[in-house]
Parts: structure tokens; sequence; C-alpha cells
């Protein structure tokens, strides 16, 4: 069946990328500067203890070796510790995800909400003044640094207008998290039914997530509004108008449909903006999730979680791109009924 | 016969960053009831534009600066886009070039036809999808029930020209517009096409508009033919008269041009090349290729006359010469 | 006619002068700023603005526009050589792949496609990480995520025109490999490729600023306006505003210049390129 052929050879597709990400990872942890085993034995080891340690990491063997003991330890869940906290770079990780899936959920929906629809108006309305509008936020919103757009809505909110907190983290100093459930505030607190763990992590998410949601929202509302403009002047679209088809179905039944089946596959390269943008936005709100984790290792000389988050990142951007090719084969019925 | 469509110098500009493109340029002609009438011409004639100007779909940059389109005693120019939406589909449809593209992708070919009877003739989906089935019979598509339910990449070519015209035919409409509705097809496939519509045609009682570049195809199945040459139109009248006493020297030209199988006549192109339409010249938009130009020809442009009962032509040459006759 | 094309459009053309005057003030830096950037103001400390200092000056005293017009030098420096390493780069081994197809190509391909599955800034920042923040090693490691897209893009053109008549009758007539290359396929591929360069610009400078921002890029005493924003990141809670806003709306500005230019050139140089990046 096509479709099946399609998906596999998705799949397959997928295998090498796999490999190639984490043949660049090794490479990066093997340029590291410095020596692991130094850091490993500590400042005050003797060479024949460094010497010893070098041994038992395989720092002695050949590169192929490494690599290969590499990749088995990354899929026996073994990234290494972290010299800053002491534990497995692992937990360090389980620990900071729920901080980042909160963030990167929220400005998702708040790039998706806004961005699709505004992007499809634009397109339909063109020349006009929301046309204009989207298309000067777009082009701006493109070129403004997130780090600058956060730290300039902290100005306007938190010191102007003081209608935001901070920019010290996901909850208030005298609030105490909601029992962990999925790790979101939002989630627990509602479940919970903890009324101020909700008001204030909603509160705390708000300048962060609309941050990093306007970041991304700028590509894709060009990106949609380009796709819908083409689709606009389709001769399906022609058709439809010359059979009599009232507005409505015509724009938003006919061609809305086909524009959103390329939208999925932005969702892809839209996952990509998001994961770069978190790290910088979540340095600019001391946001404690992975990005702010690997990034602030750094300062005490701790490689090593920067480059699992790097290869964390990469393993999932192959994972959402994949899962976006296959919602994208199911969608078109040119791929799922080939 | 009546006339079903009266079209009184029409005219469609086109603004562009380099100026105003006078696409047509005060086209007139009638439709009568039942009948197949051809509109020939090179491409970029004009002749596809007209057709979409009958029934307004012409957007910007493109606009209908002047001109009457009767149609069963109204003029659609007229119409409010709600009234002209009635008409659309209904009273009038169009069949478009590279069918493939002109159908949605993503809907099956029977939804795609159901709706229309949805739409036009207030059918449930239950019938809307009988007569659909039906319709897909009627146009020489095999196993229609399952062909209902396919999307438009999984049928050919000229299977999804059979299903357009299915869903121009659906509403029962007047008047089809059928625009270069065999390009692209294979040459057997293309005449199953023309038959098809000459077919349908004369069933239903329908008038056709054929819009194409190949003479061979009007002089196929056309009743009328009109031809176009740089927006404007230059000689109108039944198919036989064009073909055997072409009067406008470029219908002459292109009658000329045909190449023929019988006689061993040399290949005659027609000299020049179609005018730039950005700043047309005020006169016969011809004269420059025109081997019997006059000089009236480059100051005004000539009208179209009537010169027997269904012959029609817009030439001064063509005039000149006959005045003394009637004398 | 060119040209001229791209400087009717206005909008395009005040970008133009944009970049024409960041170029010129980061090139004659020494000339233009008027004080000296490392220079304290003991008078003037943490001072908003004022004549003396149109864009005010940071903790030490620090005229903040002569630190901002030196620290241009740095960002545009970067972006600049990361886009012609990547540019040469990723022609050379685009010509490579498409060009010798079989092996070749698919290693290439293979190779390309694995960097391409990290996202670019993350791949810097691990890049970077790896390497030390030298400007060097900035400017690497921004060249190595944009080669991809060269890579992609003249294999893409090679293997169009590799097929076509035009190159078979080239070398029917007895052209050798690399004239073929040179002459024929090349030219072609131009029009994209001063497109994507300009575009990548952009983010080059983005990404330069990202990374100093985060503390993966350049370091004091360098200045560059991604650092000098971090600098500047901790007096917006109390109300300092000008350290972050100056250095951010310059790096906003140029990048809106690149990218202003670059989309008229593509309308002007390739209409059927209009698709979105």
């Amino acid at each position: 069946m096509g479709f099946g052929r399609y998906v596999l050879q998705r799949i397959l597709l997928a295998v090498p990328t796999l490999v190639g990400v984490t043949v660049i990872s090794f490479a990066l942890t093997y340029l590291l500067p410095g020596n692991p085993a130094l850091v490993k034995a500590g400042a005050l080891a003797t060479p024949e203890v460094v010497q010893d340690v070098e041994r038992r990491m395989g720092l002695d063997q050949p590169v192929y070796v490494q690599y290969w003991r590499y990749v088995r330890n990354l899929v026996r869940g073994d990234l290494g510790e972290s010299a800053s906290t002491g534990r497995p770079v692992l937990e360090d990780f389980r620990q900071r995800v729920p901080a980042t899936l909160e963030l990167t959920l929220t400005s998702l929906l708040i790039a998706v909400g806004v961005g699709v629809p505004l992007g499809v108006l634009s397109a339909v309305h063109r020349d006009s003044v929301l046309d204009h509008l989207a298309r000067l936020l777009g082009v701006s919103g493109v070129a403004m640094p997130s780090f600058w757009t956060g730290l300039i809505l902290v100005y306007v909110f938190f010191y102007l207008l003081g209608v935001a907190p901070a920019p010290l983290g996901r909850l208030a100093a005298d609030v105490s998290p909601p029992p962990r459930l999925t790790g979101l505030y939002v989630l627990d607190a509602a479940a919970a039914g903890d009324g101020a763990a909700l008001a204030s992590a909603l509160y705390h998410l708000m300048l962060p997530a609309l941050t990093l949601g306007f970041a991304v929202m700028a590509p894709l509302t060009r990106m949609v509004r380009a796709t819908m403009l083409e689709i606009l002047e389709s001769d399906y679209v022609k058709a439809a108008w010359a059979a009599g088809l009232p507005r409505r179905q015509v724009i938003y039944g006919d061609a809305l449909r086909n524009a959103l089946i390329p939208v999925i596959t932005l969702l892809g390269v839209i996952f990509g903006f998001l994961m770069a943008g978190n790290v910088v936005v979540e340095m600019v709100f001391a946001w404690p999730g992975l990005g702010h984790y690997a990034v602030t290792s750094l300062v005490t000389k701790d490689p090593g979680p920067i480059q699992s988050f790097v290869l964390f990142v990469a393993v999932m951007y192959v994972a959402v791109n994949l899962a976006v090719d296959l919602l994208y084969g199911l969608a078109d019925p040119r791929i799922r009924l080939r | 016969m009546s006339d079903l469509l009266e079209v009184r110098d029409l005219a469609v500009h086109f603004a562009t960053d380099r100026g105003v493109v006078e696409a047509v340029d005060g086209v007139g002609f009638t439709v009568r009831a039942g009948e197949m009438l051809g509109l020939v011409g090179e491409s970029g004639s004009g002749k596809s534009v007209t057709a979409m100007a009958l029934l307004r779909l012409i957007r910007p940059p493109g606009r209908i600066v002047r001109g009457e389109v009767r149609f069963e005693g109204e003029d659609l120019l007229a119409l409010s886009e709600e009234q002209l939406r009635s008409v659309r589909g209904a009273r009038i449809s169009m069949v478009f070039q590279s069918p493939r593209t002109a159908l949605n992708p993503v809907l099956t070919v029977g939804r795609q036809i159901a709706r229309l009877f949805e739409l036009h003739q207030g059918a449930t989906r239950g019938a809307a999808w009988a007569r659909t089935v039906e319709m897909l019979g009627r146009v020489g598509i095999g196993e229609p029930e399952r062909r209902a339910r396919q999307y438009a990449h999984q049928l050919s070519g000229g299977m999804c020209q059979r299903v357009m015209i299915a869903m121009a035919l659906a509403a029962s409409p007047r008047l089809l517009l059928a625009d270069e509705p065999t390009t692209g097809l294979d040459v057997s496939i293309a005449a199953q096409i023309l038959d098809l519509l000459r077919d349908l045609g004369r069933r239903t009682g329908a008038s056709i508009l054929l819009i194409t570049h190949d003479l061979g195809v009007v002089a196929e199945v056309c009743d009328r033919v009109a031809v176009m040459h740089a927006g404007q139109l230059v000689e109108i009248a039944d198919v036989r008269s064009v073909f055997a006493r072409p009067e406008h020297p470029y219908t002459q030209a292109l009658v000329r041009s045909i190449p023929r199988i019988d006689r061993d006549v040399a290949m005659e192109p027609i000299p020049g090349t179609v005018p730039s339409l950005l700043a047309p010249p005020p006169g016969c938009r011809y004269a420059d290729r025109c081997p019997r130009v006059l000089e009236v020809c480059r100051r005004e442009r000539p009208p179209l006359l009537r010169s027997t009962t269904h012959h029609e032509v817009a030439c001064h040459a063509v005039e000149a010469q006959r005045v003394p006759a009637l004398r | 006619m060119r040209w001229r094309r791209l400087t009717a459009n206005r909008l395009s053309f005040a970008a133009l002068c944009v970049i024409a005057l960041i170029a010129a003030s980061a090139v004659l830096a020494p000339w233009v700023a008027p004080h000296d950037p490392d220079e304290t103001d003991e008078e003037a400390m943490l001072a908003g603005v004022s004549p003396r200092h149109p864009l005010g000056t940071d903790v030490y005293g620090r005229d903040q526009l002569s630190r901002l017009i030196h620290a241009g030098r740095i960002d545009l420096l970067i972006a600049l050589s990361a886009t012609a390493v990547a540019l040469t780069v990723g022609c050379a081994l685009g010509t490579l792949a498409g060009y010798r197809g079989g092996w070749t190509d698919q290693a290439v391909m293979r190779a390309v496609d694995a960097v391409m599955a990290f996202p670019a800034f993350i791949l810097a920042m691990g890049i970077t990480a790896a390497l030390g923040n030298t400007t060097a090693n900035v400017a690497a490691a921004i060249a190595i995520t944009h080669v991809p897209i060269y890579t992609r893009l003249i294999r893409g053109e090679m293997l169009k025109v590799r097929e076509t008549e035009y190159a078979e009758a080239a070398r029917t007539v007895g052209d050798r490999p690399c004239q073929i290359v040179f002459v024929h396929l090349l030219p072609n591929c131009v029009p994209p490729l001063i497109v994507q360069a300009t575009l990548a610009m952009g983010f080059a400078i983005l990404t330069v600023a990202a990374l100093s921002f985060i503390g993966l890029g350049i370091q004091p005493p360098q200045s560059e306006w991604g650092q000098m924003t971090a600098e500047g990141a901790g007096y917006v809670v109390s109300g300092e505003w000008w350290l972050v806003l100056f250095p951010g709306l310059a790096i906003m500005l140029t990048v809106l210049a690149f990218n202003l230019v670059g989309d008229t050139l593509r309308d002007v140089l390739d209409p059927r390129m209009r698709g979105v990046r």
C-alpha cells in the first residue's frame, strides 16, 4: 500500500540522520577543551589517579571505540554526570523538562493561535490595514532578537506599568509549587484546586510565553500568509468561484482546507525556532528549564550538560519532523491514497 | 433562434507596474440558444479573459472598464455580487483548462459535484449523491459509484476533464463556457471530449462558447466561429464560411497557415508578432502585419460590420472593397 | 536596469542606506565615535540620554554610542566572514555532490542532513561550547550551520543543469569538466546565492548576538551588541532602559535592513523564487 511505503520510507530516512546526529554530538564532546578525566578525578588527584580514571573512562581507546561507548551509554540513558549538581545529567534533565515543556507549549499555543488566523486573514484581505499590520509585525518580528523583546516587555510591563512580575522564575517567592502530577504548574495547580499557585504560575508564565510566542509567531504568520495567497490564486479556487459557491465556502472551506496541510509541515520548522528561542528566553526570565540548566552549567566549567542538551534537542527535532511528515501524509489524500 | 447571450463593447484592462494592458478592447458578439460558438485566437488574444469577464471573474489588477453582457435579457455586469452568484454555476458555468489543477485535491470528485446539486437545486445529501453518480455516468465515466469516491490525483487527465464537465452541467445551465478544454489531452481523448461536449449540448439544449487556439477543434464541432486578435474581435461567421471564404486578412492568414495533407502547399506563417497591449495603436491592431493595410487602418478602429446575413467583419479594406459594389 | 529596480522601491533603498551607514561607521569607528569606548566618565555613571552621551552611559561611565559603534565592527565582521566561508565551502561541496553524483553525492548529503537535523542556533551553541568562545570560533560555528543551505542550493542547480542538453553539448564539444562547471553551470546559481547570502547575514548577526547574550559568544572586554544587551539586562528592573534598548535596536535595524534588501533582491533577480524562508 502506498501510504505504508511512505511511512516506512520516512522512518528509514530518520535512522541515518539520527546516526549522523550522534556522530556530530560525539565530535562536540570529543572536542571539549580540557581533560574530562581530570575534571572527574578532581584538581588534587595525582597523575597516576588521573591516568587510571582515563582508562576507566575509556579515554585511551581509539576514536571509534569511544564513539561506540558513547552511543551505548546514550541508549542506556547515561549522559554522564553534572559537575555542578553532582547528579546524573539525565536526572537533572528530568527535573527540568516540565519547566521547558510548559513554556514551549504555551508559546506554541500563542504562536499558532494568533499566527495562523492572522496569516490567513492577512491573505484573504490582501492590502487591507490588517494585512499591512500583520506584514509589519512579521517583517520586524523576524528581525527582533528574542532576548531584546523579552527585556523590553519586562521594562514596560514590570517596571513602567507594574502589571507583570519580576523575571525571577516560575512562581512568586512565597508561593509553593502544587503537588507534582505533570510538572506543569498550571495544570497541576488547576488539578489540585490550588488557586494561589495557579494564579502565580500563570502570572509568571505570561511574559516569557509572550516573548517566545511572538518570536515564533512572526515567521509563522509570514509563511501562512504566503501559502494562503498561493492557494487563493490556484485553478481550483477559480473554478469554485465560477461554480457559484458562496464566498465563505470558497475561502474558509476549499482554500483554507488546502492551506492547512502545508501549514502542518511548518510546525516542524517552528519547533526548531521554538527550541532555539527557548534557551534565550529561559535566560532572560531565569526560567529553570533545560536551556537555563545547560547554559548555567558552563559557568562552572561543566561542559557535559550543554552537549547533552544539544543532542536532546536534535533528537527531539528529528522526532517532531518525523511526526509532522506522517501527519502530513495522513492529511493529504494525494499521499494517503497513493 | 433567439439570442441567449449578447455581448456589447466589452473592455478589460489590467494594471501592471509597467502600465495598463488593454487585454480586451471593445469586443461584441452574440451566442444563440443551442449553438456552439468557437472563440479562436492566438495566445494573448484575450479570449480567456473575455470568458472570465462574462462571469465577472476578473480580479484585481484586472478590471472590466466598460461593456454590457446581456444574458437572457439581464445585463450581468450590472448585477450585484449576490445576484451574480446565483447565475454562476447554475445558468452559466465554466470548464477550465488543465482539469487536474482545476479540481480540488483534498475533496473527492463526487463531493465536488454533489455540493453543487445541494447549492443550486436545494437537493439533500442523499439525492445530490445519487444525481452525482448519474451525472458521472452520463459524461462517460465507467463505475461511477467507485469513481465518485476517488480524488483528482487518482483519475487520468481525460477522466478529470469529464468530471469538470459533469460539474459544469450539474445544474443544467443554459450556457457553458469551455476554456481550452482539450489542451494537454491526448488527441484521441480530446476528440472524445469534444464529441461529449457537442452531444451534451445538443441533448440539454445548452449553448457552448468554446475557447481555443486550435482551428481544427473549431472545424470539428462548432456552428459559428468568432476570431480574436490582440484583444479585438475581427470576424464572426458560421464555420463553413470562415474556412471556405474568410474575409478578414487575419482569418485568411490563419486558415492559410493550417498545414494540409491533401495539397502540396508551403506553410505560411503570419509575419510579425502580436502588438504590445501596453500602449496599443489607436487603429486596427492587425495593421502592422496586414498585407492589405490602408492609411485609415492605423488611425481608426474598423467597426464590426455585417457583410452577409451571418458574416461580420471588422476591416477597412474589406469595407472599402464592398461599398462601391452596393452602389 | 536591475539596479534601478532595486532603488526604485523606497523601502529597500532606505535599507541599503542603513547597511551602508552601519558598514561605514564600523569601518571608520575610531573616527566616527564621539568618545573612546573604554574611556570612563566619572561624572556620568549610569546616566541617561544627554547631549554629551546621546545614548547614555553604563555603570562605568562609558559612552554607549561609542561602544555601540565599535561593537558593530565585531558583529559585521563575524557575520561577513561566516557568510563568506559558508558560501565558499557550501558551493564547493554542492558542486562536488551535484556534479559527481553517486557515493560522493550520498556522503555529502548525509552529512548535510545530519547538520540540518540540529536547529542552527543550538548547533552553534554546541560548537562554541566545545571549541571555546573566541571570535574565530564563533564565526566558524555560524559558518558550519550555514553551509548546508548553500550546498543544497548548488547541488540542486547542478542536478538540474547537468542533465540538460546544453551541458551534454558542451561535453561532446570537449570542454573539460572544470570549464563546464565554471563557465556554464555556476552562472545560473549566482542570483539565488546572492539572495540567500544577504538573508544569511541577518541570521548570522542574530546568532552572534544571542550567543553573546547567553555568554557563549563574544566576551568582554570585546564589546558586541548582544553582549552589551546582556550587561544592561540587569538594569532593566531598576529602570535604566537605555542600556538594553539601543544595542537591541541596532541589532534589529541591521537585520531588518539585510532582510529587506534580500527580499527585494529575490523579487528582482528571480521572481520564481518567491517563497518564504
